[in-house]
């Protein structure tokens, strides 16, 4: 480890894995500190993620692709199933990657690249240099060590602790963390092509309950609620055993994991002097999905990209990082975010029996493509007084 | 004053996320409570394993 690198990136996640193959790509010495000993371990994740989504950062090597997925299906909270099939019947539409495996893949790049990765190394405090951060204080295997950079990367996480430490406000709101638990169940019966979410108050208030399959005869089955509908007796682990208990009875759990996923807005400002904040940190998650893989793959590589050009000009500013944050906004994610949020927003207020509701009326058409877009597009259609009640979103989709 | 009982605890840093004293950290696999807790529950409230808990002291 040097005590001065152009980059320093904190947390070995996808964001922080494609901030640092970027910047070292871009010929930036770059330095990646993970706290755990292990990259991608324990999994924080259901690992679902967009066929085209994926290919924008790498080919699926079956080694990090646990399945291969052709349709979905929803659930309604009266149990009526709605099928959604990809326009060609067998057309993939994504996959549910392997996450340690994945993860880990994505650090192994960025080293490949030139990035010096430091695991069981955790940030403990930013460097100040007047109002600026210069680097970070680390925890190297117990030894304390400090490493200065023109430019911070927080790329720690749901948990985001380095930017709070900078001064920035990163809490999520209670009733917007997803609290979630998942079993990866072996042994049950399931469709091994197809995700499934389960909607409703009973299964899942607020959120959703997901199998997403890993194999012919197992998935990762789990649930999401929202934190402010969780407490003694009704946590996400309590409506995930008793769902598992009576859909998969035999089923046998290998692994157990737990997390938290935020559904808020995004941060006000994800740049400061000498910082810039990248993926769940950031709180860019898709609130309506809760995906955030690749959300922190592109925003870490954004990142990394504006990085390289402020070190070229010499001014690592607030001001001269700005572009970041404008450009995330803009892109195709940010505004998906931006409408999203606004669909949340909305469903989570909706009864059990307007859901139950929407989701026959929508069974009944045919989707032509496969995409939450088209689906709220088709939902807004098939109910006009929705259209309504949705305002000035519903405006935005047609 | 939080008791977080390490043994229920799936160190996740889902509670991390929604302190708003930034009270809490996750250190590896275990998680500490810095003296900043106000003791408001919050964190109890969302852990998805119900590992944290505010008692209070008489
Ligand atoms: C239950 C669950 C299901 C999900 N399902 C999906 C899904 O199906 N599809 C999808 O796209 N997304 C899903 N997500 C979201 C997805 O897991 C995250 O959005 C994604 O991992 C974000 O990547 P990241 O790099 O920003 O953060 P992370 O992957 O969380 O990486 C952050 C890293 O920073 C490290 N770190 C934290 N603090 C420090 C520090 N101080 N010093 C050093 N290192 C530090 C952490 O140990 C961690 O390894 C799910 C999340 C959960 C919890
Ligand atoms: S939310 Fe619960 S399980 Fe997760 S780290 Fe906090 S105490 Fe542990
Ligand atoms: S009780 Fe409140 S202040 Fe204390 S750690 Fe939990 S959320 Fe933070």
């Amino acid at each position: 480890m040097k005590n001065k690198y152009d980059v320093l990136v904190i947390g070995g996640g996808p964001a922080g894995a494609l901030a640092a193959k970027t910047a070292a790509e871009k010929g930036l010495s770059v330095c990646l500190v993970e706290k755990r000993p292990a990259i991608g371990a324990p999994v924080r994740c259901a690992e679902g993620i967009g066929r085209e989504a994926l290919a924008e950062f790498t080919d699926p090597d079956p080694r990090f692709i646990s399945a291969e997925m052709t349709g979905a299906a929803i659930v309604a909270p009266d149990g009526f199933t709605m099928r959604l099939e990809s326009a060609m019947a067998g057309n993939k539409v994504g996959y549910i990657l392997d996450r340690k495996v994945f993860d880990r893949e994505l650090v192994w790049r960025a080293a490949d690249a030139g990035a010096d990765v430091f695991v069981k190394t955790r940030a403990t405090a930013p460097i100040r240099d007047g109002k600026k951060i210069a680097g970070a204080h680390l925890e190297f295997c117990g030894e304390k060590r400090t490493v200065k950079a023109d430019v911070v990367i927080a790329a720690d996480g749901v948990e985001s602790k380095f930017s709070k430490w900078c001064g920035i406000d990163t809490t999520v709101p209670v009733r917007e963390i997803m609290s979630s638990a998942q079993y990866v169940l072996t042994d049950i019966d399931i469709d091994p092509q197809a995700t499934i979410f389960y909607l409703g108050n009973e299964v899942a208030p607020e959120g959703y309950l997901w199998i997403f399959p890993k194999g012919k005869r197992a998935a990762n089955v789990g649930v999401g609620i929202s934190g402010r509908k969780s407490g003694k007796g009704h946590r996400a682990k309590d409506y995930l055993d008793r769902f598992v208990k009576r859909q998969f009875p035999d089923g046998k759990a290998i692994e157990c994991i737990v997390g938290g996923v935020s559904v808020c807005e995004p941060l006000q400002e994800t740049v400061a002097d000498g910082l810039l904040i990248a993926g769940d940190a950031a709180r860019v998650v898709d609130p309506l999905t809760g995906g955030g893989i690749y959300n922190g793959m592109f925003t870490g590589r954004l990142a990394a990209e504006v990085a390289a050009k402020c070190i070229g000009n010499g001014n690592c500013s607030k001001n001269a990082l700005m572009p970041y944050d404008a450009a995330w906004r803009a892109s195709k994610m940010g505004r998906t975010i931006a409408r999203n949020y606004q669909i949340k927003e909305f469903l989570i207020k909706l009864s059990d029996e307007k859901l139950n509701d929407i989701i026959h009326s929508l069974a009944k058409v045919n989707l032509k493509e496969f995409s939450t877009l088209s689906l709220i597009k088709e939902i807004t259609k098939a109910n006009p007084k929705l259209m309504l009640e949705l305002g000035a979103l519903a405006a935005s989709l047609r | 004053m939080l008791n977080i009982h390490r043994d229920i605890c799936g160190y996740c840093g889902c509670c991390v996320s929604v302190c708003p004293e930034g009270a809490l950290e996750l250190i590896d696999a275990y998680l500490t409570v810095e003296p900043a807790c106000t003791s408001c529950g919050i964190c109890a409230k969302v852990c998805p394993l119900g590992a944290l808990e505010v008692v209070h002291e008489k």
